[in-house]
Parts: C-alpha cells; sequence; structure tokens
C-alpha cells in the first residue's frame, strides 16, 4: 500500500488548475505536490506543465524532484508526461539547449520555419495511432486533441510511439515504454477523448 | 489535420452574459457557466470571456465564473476585460483559464505583453485588438480602445507586429466596423494580419451566418473565428455550423458531431 496513490508534480509549470480539475470530474483522488518525498512513495505520477524546458529542468533538479521521478519510474510506478512533461522524459531539448531528464532516449526539437505554419502549434489537431495502445481505448484513430507547442518530441525507440500528428512536419504526439506514457497534446483540454485518455491511463 | 477553430464569445457583466450591438445596448441572456457548458457539450472548440464590468470590486465575480467555468469545461477558455497587469493575468489563470487576452491596457502599457509571455508563456497571452477602418493609417486601419470609444495613434498592422515580438501568442482581432452587424467579418484586415505574423489570428466582428465563418477561413486565412449572437440566440447551433463547414471542405473538429441533424 503506497501512501498516496496519484501525485500530480508542482514544479511551477503552469496549468496544474486544468489537470486538478479534469481529475476532479474523473474521481480519481490526487495529490498535488513538489516535495520529492512525496513523489517518491507515489503508486503513480502525472507530469503536467506549460513552460519552458530550461527553467522547468531547473526546479525539477533544484527540489531533487528529478531524481525522485526517476525512482517512480524505475520502480514501475505508472508515469503520465503531458506537454512538457512529455518533452521532458527525453534526453535533450533544443529549447535553450536542456539536457533534460533522459528516462527515454530522443530530443526535442522546433517546428521548422515553413510558410503559413504558424509556431506555436496551437489548436486541435488529428492525432493517428499507429497501433493499438490501452492509453487509447474507446478513442477512434484521428480524433483530435488540443495543442499548444513550439517543440515537438522525436524518440529515438520508434516503437514506443503509439501516435503521431501533422503539423508541418509528422511528429510522435503520443510515445509509452513499459509504464512511462507521454503525450504532447493537452487531455485535461480535449473534451470528452481527452477525459477518456486521462481514465484510461488511471485505469492501467 | 489541423483544425480551423470555433470560438463562442460570451460577454459577461456582472456575473451574467450580456450581448451589444457595437458595444452598446446590452441585454442579458443567461448564466455564462449554464452557457459555457451548453456550448462544450456541442462541441465547441474554446471559449473567451470578456468581463465588461471589470471595476475592481467585481473583478471577484468574474474570478467565481472562471473558477465554475474550469470544473466543468474540458477544452480551452480564454478570460479578457481590464487585464491592466502580470496580478491580473495571475487572478485568471490560477482560476483556471488557459489564456488571458490584454487590449486596452496593452496599447498603454506594451510591457504586460513581455511580462505575462515571460511569467506565463507566450500561449496564455492574447492580445485583443479592435481596429476602425481609416483611410489616413498606413494599413488602413486604426487601433481604438475602451471598448472602442478612445481612438490610438497606432496602427493596426503595426500594433499587431509589436504585440508579437513582445511575447503575445494569438491575436483576436475584432473589427468595429463589422461588430455586430452580423453581416460577415472584416475580410480584408483579418487578412492583412493574419498573413503579417507568425501567430495564430482569430477573426471577430460580424459573424451572422456559417458562410460568414467559411470566408473568413478559406479567404481570409483566420486560424479561428469567434461567434456570439449567432449561437447565443439559437439562431445556429454548433453542429449545424460545423457540418456546414465540414462540407465546405473546411478542417474543422467533428468529434462528438453527428454527421447529421
Amino acid at each position: 500500500m503506497r501512501d498516496v496513490d496519484v501525485v500530480v508534480v508542482d514544479y511551477e509549470a503552469g496549468n496544474l488548475r486544468s489537470v486538478e480539475t479534469a481529475l476532479s470530474a474523473l474521481g480519481v483522488r490526487y495529490v498535488v505536490s513538489g516535495d520529492p518525498e512525496v513523489v517518491r512513495r507515489a503508486g503513480r505520477v502525472v507530469v503536467p506543465g506549460v513552460g519552458e524546458a530550461r527553467a522547468c529542468m531547473g526546479v525539477l533538479r533544484e527540489r531533487g524532484l528529478d531524481e525522485a521521478l526517476r525512482e517512480v519510474v524505475e520502480r514501475g510506478g505508472p508515469f503520465l508526461g503531458i506537454c512538457i512533461g512529455c518533452q521532458l522524459v527525453l534526453e535533450f531539448s533544443e529549447e535553450r539547449e536542456t539536457d533534460t531528464l533522459g528516462f527515454l532516449r530522443g530530443r526535442v526539437v522546433r517546428f521548422p520555419s515553413l510558410p503559413g505554419l504558424k509556431v506555436p502549434h496551437m489548436g486541435w489537431n488529428g492525432v493517428e495511432q499507429v497501433k493499438p495502445h490501452p492509453l487509447f481505448e474507446g478513442i477512434p484513430s484521428g480524433a483530435s486533441f488540443y495543442f499548444v507547442h513550439s517543440y515537438y518530441p522525436v524518440p529515438e525507440e520508434k516503437e514506443s510511439i503509439v501516435a503521431t500528428t501533422e503539423y508541418g512536419v509528422r511528429f510522435a504526439s503520443a510515445f509509452a515504454k513499459d509504464n512511462l506514457f507521454a503525450v504532447q497534446f493537452h487531455p485535461e483540454k480535449s473534451g470528452p477523448y481527452g477525459l477518456r485518455l486521462l481514465e484510461n491511463f488511471f485505469s492501467l | 489535420m489541423f483544425k480551423k477553430r470555433i470560438i463562442v464569445c460570451l460577454d459577461v457583466k456582472d456575473g451574467k452574459t450580456t450581448k451589444g450591438v457595437k458595444f452598446k445596448g446590452n441585454v442579458d441572456i443567461g448564466d455564462p457557466v449554464e452557457m459555457a457548458r451548453r456550448y462544450y457539450e456541442q462541441g465547441v472548440d474554446e471559449l473567451v470571456f470578456y468581463d465588461i464590468t471589470a471595476s475592481a470590486e467585481r473583478r471577484k465575480i468574474m474570478i467565481d465564473v472562471v473558477a465554475r467555468v474550469a470544473e466543468q469545461i474540458f477544452i480551452p477558455f480564454a478570460v479578457g476585460g481590464g487585464i491592466g497587469s502580470v496580478e491580473d493575468m495571475r487572478a485568471v489563470l490560477l482560476a483556471g483559464a488557459e489564456k488571458v487576452s490584454v487590449n486596452s491596457q496593452a496599447v498603454r502599457n506594451p510591457a504586460v505583453i513581455e511580462e505575462g509571455a515571460g511569467l506565463f508563456g507566450s500561449q496564455c497571452v492574447v492580445l485583443g485588438m479592435d481596429v476602425l477602418k481609416d483611410p489616413s493609417m498606413p494599413s488602413g486601419y486604426r487601433v481604438v480602445i475602451d471598448g472602442g470609444r478612445t481612438p490610438t495613434d497606432l496602427d493596426a498592422l503595426e500594433w499587431a507586429r509589436k504585440a508579437e515580438q513582445l511575447g503575445a501568442g494569438e491575436i483576436v482581432l475584432n473589427s468595429i466596423d463589422a461588430d455586430g452587424t452580423q453581416e460577415g467579418y472584416e475580410l480584408v484586415v483579418t487578412r492583412m494580419i493574419s498573413e503579417a505574423v507568425g501567430i495564430p489570428v482569430v477573426a471577430s466582428g460580424g459573424a451572422g451566418r456559417p458562410e460568414h465563418l467559411r470566408d473568413v477561413f478559406a479567404e481570409a486565412k483566420a486560424d479561428a473565428a469567434l461567434i456570439a449572437s449567432m449561437v447565443h440566440y439559437g439562431t445556429y447551433t454548433i453542429p449545424g455550423i460545423k457540418r456546414y463547414l465540414a462540407s465546405e471542405g473546411i478542417p474543422v473538429r467533428m468529434d462528438g458531431i453527428p454527421s447529421e441533424a
């Protein structure tokens, strides 16, 4: 029995409130914490966030949350990274040349400058599932999710890619390996399908 | 495929939704939280709430509306009206909004865009701009503030570019000439600004029929379109508008919307 089951990790990355209200609506019991001791003991963690990679990593390291999260992942606790939380699980971000958590191999790169392609990628876009995955149970391939980001993840292990999205380039909008799940979009702001995805994560 | 967004705008005065024509003659049309929930269930992509009272003592009422909306609506929404400082921005964001919209106060103090973007990220900071046709301006459009009452010396195109440089993540472009007419968006200024900036542009003012949305997406390159009266009074519905746009080849989010009425 874990002291605390679900911990939403508070590392000053904004939009915590949206994740909280979505979890409350789903009836998920959670605590919000930035305390590495609480995170370390979590049954599962949600790492939300809208933010800038270097600033986020700074807070995670300063508080020892990077190591606490690593412990959770290494002992098999389900981990859901959302938006910047998705990008941080890879090794490196081009956003201010930042070394990130490195739970999975890969990097985060900026959208190319293309005529007519507005950055940030902000709005609803189709998420094409490349294989069946429990995270997308009950969600049709191509369903729209809400995105807000200027950088996108490039996981090195192609077999970890669960879904892709096209925005100037085709990128991995959801990837997963073992107990680690990462989505570039915001399920907490993606209407009924977004709530379903969160529910799926908590049912794993 | 990347979708064009349909955003419903709710003007909120003392906790009630109101609607006026050319910023005048507002009447109450309902509870903003109830209305927001209905639009959410119908498949709207985003919402924006403008606090048109925006006096200091009534700001709390709006914060309460924002918090109640955040508890039941799982799509992005923005809040504007009287936002003049990063403290104002923080209050709205903490209550659960994704974005804050600055308008008159950003003209008076452009640094608020930069400070807000630095603290909360560009994606949070929306520049609302009201423009009026004026052939004496370089772009042909002048920025007006204070709900259309006060003309400024700012050229619309120049201000849009400056706001982008300062860190605004999106522009809501409202044409005073078209606002409340229900005769269609101002396509010329929308296209001009949408092509001139690298951030999304939301067209506002003048929507009365689904064809107007098609025109502003297809011809004026808007990324999103703001609507109000055409749905507030039940003339059109969100699913009806989206079905029409989809049939015209405009990419819109159809999830949860039956293909026929």
